[in-house]
């Protein structure tokens, strides 16, 4: 009953099960997964908007708008969905992001002429390393001094925060090289603009990381189940800070977009962040007991607050109404993520949105037989 | 039967003040199946938490090969081929069956995939149904989260991940408590075949009949330490009920 490397070796290359599997049993598949639930509801908010609004919705440049808006909270938005899957919770990301704009913009802006290539990777180093400590920081107290998750978070939202204003005296650092504004803040690639390549590159490395590498998958078991990850021999402090580590270094670099697209740090203007990025993780069908999450539902989660700010904006309904909405949103999100926890302890498995819409009487029944 | 493979010697444990074990002897040789059995909280578990490096002894000496070792982690039991089904199972519940068993040994591709940290899939997934088969787990569904199957399932893949992975020891801390009587058969079996590779087996239950009929000894545990030490061939359920309760007290010590 031993398992030997050897063959498993040689069954390396045998095909995945998967690629034999019939298409539309695949497809049937993906349409009962939450994130593709997630992304009909934005379908459906992206037809409501186009019939309202056909010229001024319904265009390229509205939604490369859309796209680019929800860019940095992306990149944002893979290192907390690693983070909820562990069951845990970041609040300091946004706080993060503005230390390490702050920090690179230092940077730039003492080293030779603040311009240039060299000026440029300096401060995006900067940047980088600064996130990576916060993370580094984050990782540490939740898994070697035992404090919850969300109260380190507060704590490092604040101090993140309170720091950059130590550094700045609260007024924000503008330095950024100008070839860091031309290609990555407002350039672009065959008509893509740079900051939605770099963000549609982070959500897919995060795709891959959760679903094809170890270290996705003892995220996944860490958020599951601690103990029994301690019980085989994984070391979970240490993957906890990996975690932690990696959503830092993604909030380092969300910072120098943030610098280069907006030429400022933006010491304010990332208070909320936090919540925006979670509400889109949340909405994008994580959950927040930890365990299971997906990355690509994160991106749906955050287009469509985004989508729907856009819309109401163009259709001139006070963008007051968005708050309310999104609300309404994370709060239906997270009744869903219970009903599905519910119904797996139960041992039933009828548990997308169609069935428990239409079958709901069914259900009802069976539960009181 | 000259040395066993793993021993324990005047192992305790407290908890605040419980008093978990006191004192406690166990002994285990190759290829033999020895029931540990005792009362509700009598410590068989806590034993074979400490024996499987998952908790850390007050007291007391651990031998494997005759050799003293000191488990730090369940690693350390585990990297000498002693496996253990836990009586909580410790699966973790989002991941699928076959996560569960490769989890912590995951098969990682060759070269730079597998440095980057990319694991062989197919090769886990083709393995790990052999392995199921095997045991004639109960399992069908290979890549849906164990969470959602039954009791018994979830027990089948806790005792399937165990045996694969053991070569010179396997606990099973009440490995048929939700089973039926059809798979509690196939675990019964597969104790069996386990042994017949040579492999100790220590199997925890509260069914007399079921360790009567499958163990070579029985290990008598109460109140934390082990009070006797019986052939299976030689004794019957009163005499081993006699023993956990303490009416037989003074008869054996170990
Ligand atoms: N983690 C713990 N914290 C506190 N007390 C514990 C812990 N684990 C065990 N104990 C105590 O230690 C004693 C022995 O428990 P243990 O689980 O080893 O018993 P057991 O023989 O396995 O019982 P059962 O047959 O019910 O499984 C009990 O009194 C229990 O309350
Ligand atoms: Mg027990």
């Amino acid at each position: 009953m031993s398992l030997e490397t050897e063959d498993a070796v040689k069954l390396r290359d045998t095909e995945d099960s998967v690629i034999r599997q019939p298409f539309t049993s695949r497809l049937g598949d993906a349409i009962k997964s939450q994130a593709m639930q997630i992304v009909l509801v934005w379908l459906a908010i992206v037809v409501i908007f186009s019939v309202l609004s056909p010229d001024a919705f319904l265009s390229v440049s509205n939604f490369r708008n859309i796209a680019i808006s929800v860019s940095i909270l992306a990149i944002l938005g893979v290192g907390t969905t690693f983070i909820i899957v562990t069951g845990g919770i970041d609040l300091s990301m946004g706080s993060v992001l503005v230390f390490s704009g702050v920090v690179a913009s230092m940077v730039m802006e003492n080293v030779g002429t603040g311009q240039g290539w060299g000026v440029a990777i300096l401060g995006i180093v900067a940047a980088l390393a600064s996130g990576l400590a916060w993370g580094l920081l984050n990782g540490f107290l939740v898994a070697k001094a035992k404090v919850p998750p969300m109260i380190v978070t507060l704590g490092t939202f604040g101090a993140a925060l309170g720091l950059s204003q130590v550094l700045t005296g609260g007024i924000d650092l503008r330095a950024s090289p100008d070839v860091l504004v031309d290609t990555v803040g407002f350039g672009s690639l065959f008509g893509v603009p740079s900051l939605v390549i770099i963000a549609t590159t982070v959500v897919i490395i995060g795709i891959v990381l959760l679903n094809h590498t170890r270290f996705g998958l003892r995220t996944s078991a860490v958020g599951s189940n601690a103990e029994a990850c301690r019980r085989v021999g994984i070391n979970v402090d240490r993957q906890l800070i990996k975690v932690y580590a990696f959503a830092g270094l993604l909030a380092g670099l969300a910072g120098v977009l943030n610098l280069s697209f907006f030429r400022s740090t933006t010491i304010a203007g990332h208070s909320l962040t936090n919540l925006d990025v979670i509400a889109g993780v949340v909405i994008g069908g994580t959950s927040l007991f930890g365990g299971i999450g997906t990355v690509f539902g994160t991106l749906v989660g955050l287009f469509i607050p985004a989508t729907l700010r856009n819309g109401f904006v163009i259709l001139g309904v006070e963008p007051y109404w968005q708050q309310v909405v999104v609300g309404a949103f994370l709060v239906g999100a997270v009744y869903v993520d219970q009903t599905r926890r519910a119904a797996n302890s139960r041992g039933t498995t009828k548990t997308s949105l169609y069935s428990r819409i239409f079958h709901r009487n069914r259900n009802t029944n069976r539960r009181e037989s | 039967m000259t040395t066993p493979i793993y021993e324990a010697r005047d192992i305790s444990r407290s908890y605040g003040s419980v008093r978990a074990l006191e004192g406690a002897n166990f002994d285990v040789y190759p290829g033999e199946i020895s029931a540990l059995i005792g009362d509700n909280g009598a410590g068989k578990s806590t034993l074979v938490r400490i024996l499987s490096g998952a908790e850390q002894p007050n007291g007391g000496q651990i031998l494997f090969n005759g050799e003293p070792i000191q488990l730090e982690t369940p690693t350390d039991a585990r990297s000498r081929g002693i496996e253990t089904v836990f009586q909580d199972l410790a699966l973790a519940n989002h991941l699928d069956p076959i996560q569960n068993m490769y989890l912590g040994r995951e098969l990682m591709k060759p070269g730079v995939m597998g440095a980057l940290g990319f694991m062989q899939r197919s090769a886990m997934k083709n393995e790990g149904k052999r392995a199921f088969s095997e045991l004639g787990a109960t399992v069908r569904n290979f890549s849906g989260p164990v969470g959602g199957m039954s009791g018994g399932q979830r027990q089948a893949i806790a005792v399937a991940r165990a045996a694969a992975w053991a070569s010179e020891v396997i606990f099973l801390d009440e490995p048929t408590a939700a089973l039926g009587v059809v798979q509690t058969k196939g675990v019964m079996d597969l104790i069996r075949r386990i042994r017949d590779k040579g492999i100790a087996v220590v199997l925890i239950s509260h069914s007399m009949p079921h360790v009567l009929d499958v163990a070579d000894r029985v290990h008598v545990l109460r109140h934390g330490k082990r009070v006797a030490v019986m052939e299976a061939k030689h004794t019957n359920v009163e005499e081993l009920v006699g023993a956990m309760t303490g009416a037989l007290d003074g008869k054996e010590a170990a």
